[in-house]
């Protein structure tokens, strides 16, 4: 019995590291992702080609809002905890290749254009600090320090958000409490140069870089209007936009911040959820003035555009949270709705847009539908899902 | 370029002080009655998935402040159940009232007091 437990150990530990690939056959990781089992602390490895889950990785910390980058070989995933906790996770051998606490408190992360820098957001201490990609060890800690001397005494540290990649090995973030947006360019090594614009607006809350890496949009909580910054103008400088967008009537109640990351570049317009509006605001990409609204069900949280910019996607803010709507770019008309289930918080697309996972929390469940026939083509059992994310992100900038 | 760039940090620990501070809420009937077990659950699981948005699931702050007890210690349970029914205004913290009752929302504020949020 002994002899044969030992030889069963023995099966298993040969067998294991193979696992990603089942019966040892090579397998590529384009059509791999991850879905965040946030009360968990868990993943779950998906292949979206089979539309079913691979296995699960445990032991991440605290995942409530985590989000993640992917390396440029697309096999391993970094997880951004809330808890400061860094993880690369191995998608083939479905495994924790490394793990650091780094903070007491992050949201989020971006990975460099040359896949070699992994650069963590943090509320506390409020700053972003960066690693290499390869080990995790420290690279550079960049405090966001703010205020009439910068040097954050007296608690003048903001938190941060909004980080995200920028070409030139340089990462893009902003000052919640201090209302900056910095740039940190790692071109010359690993000593950053940082420049600083101040005043962009009150409480920025979230951003997004638009694909080409020209645009940096922060939304702003405290004020009607975001803040633009223009990556290729030979001096940057920040410029408001969508100034007065709520005509100065009453905020609704906001019971979930929008998130602009994921936002929708579609054709010739940005679509971005406003703020304390039921509405999204569509956007020329080009003289960024307002060019429509949709009115929507709820305070929009993502309004993702299917990868061909033809639909924009949209789930909701509690409570009206247990519904999607599509929205027909051309027309700017909502063409579609349904109720996945309660607390549908997150989409991720499939990188040609022909299907999308959909995570429903309070029923346990991703769901998978066709974008044409809005058919629903599979359902995954998976415990509080929260976000998902595809590895061909390594592909593209900003996300 | 901002409009009132000073009124940011400022505001918002002025308002919560003023909250903490002066009772605007006259409690109505009712106030002090407990939720059923049924309905405690449902909210001790929307504190901490969805106030969690801000507040961390674990509570312990994220954009929003921390809702563990060593932070909440020097506010009474009547103030921030004030906070919850009516949010605080020129920050991200949006009233619940409507939501939520009042009976719920100071059973919430003395679970979250006691760590009492499972």
């Amino acid at each position: 019995m002994k002899r044969l437990s030992i030889l069963f150990a023995a099966f298993v530990l040969a067998v294991t590291p193979l696992a990603g690939t089942e019966a040892g056959e090579l397998r590529g990781t384009g059509d791999l992702g991850i879905v965040v089992e946030r009360a968990g602390g868990a993943l779950q490895v998906v292949d979206t080609s089979a539309r079913r889950s691979l296995g699960r990785v445990e032991g991440l910390g605290d995942l409530s809002h985590a989000s993640a980058v992917f390396s440029p070989d697309q096999r391993y995933a970094y997880v951004f905890g809330r808890d400061g906790g860094l993880t690369k996770v191995d998608l083939l051998t479905r495994s924790i290749a490394k793990r650091i606490v780094q903070a007491g408190n992050s949201i989020g992360g971006a990975i460099s254009d040359d896949g070699r820098l992994i650069a963590v957001s943090n509320y506390e201490p409020g700053g972003v600090r960066v690693f290499d990609a390869a080990t995790l060890d420290p690279v550079a800690d960049i405090p966001a320090d703010y205020g009439a001397t910068g040097q954050g005494t007296g608690g003048a540290r903001s938190k941060t958000v909004g980080l995200v990649d920028a070409p030139g090995r340089r990462f893009v973030f902003t000052l919640y409490d201090g209302g900056e947006i910095w740039t940190a360019d790692f071109s010359g090594g690993d000593t950053p140069r940082i420049a600083k614009y101040k005043d962009v607006g009150a409480l920025p809350y979230d951003a997004l870089i638009t694909g080409d890496g020209r645009h940096y949009i922060a939304g702003l909580f405290g004020e009607d209007g975001l803040a633009h910054l223009d990556l290729w103008a030979e001096s940057p400088k920040v410029e408001r936009i969508l100034d007065g967008y709520g005509r100065g009537e009453e905020k609704l109640p906001v019971y979930k911040m929008p998130h602009l990351e994921g936002w929708a570049r579609a054709g010739d317009r940005f679509i971005l959820p406003a703020v304390g509006r039921h509405e999204l605001l569509a956007v020329d990409a080009t003289s960024l003035r307002e060019v429509g609204r949709v009115p929507v069900h709820g305070q929009p949280i993502f309004a993702v555009a299917r990868p061909d910019g033809r639909q924009v996607w949209v789930n909701f803010a509690h409570p009206r949270n247990d519904t999607v709507q599509v929205v027909d770019v051309p027309s700017l008309e909502v063409i579609h709705a349904f109720q996945p289930g309660p607390a549908v918080l997150h989409l991720e697309f499939t990188p040609r847009g022909h299907e999308v996972w959909i995570s429903v929390r309070d029923a346990d469940k991703v769901e998978v539908y066709d974008t044409r026939s809005f058919e629903k083509l599979a359902e995954l059992p998976v415990a509080k899902p929260s976000g998902i994310f595809f590895s061909a992100r390594a592909q593209r900038l900003g996300l | 370029m901002a409009k009132s760039p000073a009124w940011r940090p400022a505001l918002s620990v002025a308002a919560l002080a003023a909250c903490l501070a002066v009772p605007l809420v006259t409690w109505g009937a009712g106030a002090e009655d407990l939720p059923s077990a049924e309905r405690q659950a449902a909210l001790a699981y929307l504190v901490r998935q969805d106030c969690g948005s801000c507040h961390g699931m674990t509570l312990k702050g994220g954009l929003g402040r921390p809702l563990l007890p060593e932070a909440l210690a020097g506010a009474e349970a009547e103030a921030l159940a004030e906070v919850i029914l009516d949010g605080i205004p020129g920050t991200p913290m949006p009233p619940w009232r409507g939501q939520l009752s009042e009976a719920e929302a100071l059973w919430i504020a003395r679970a979250l007091k006691q760590g009492d949020i499972e």
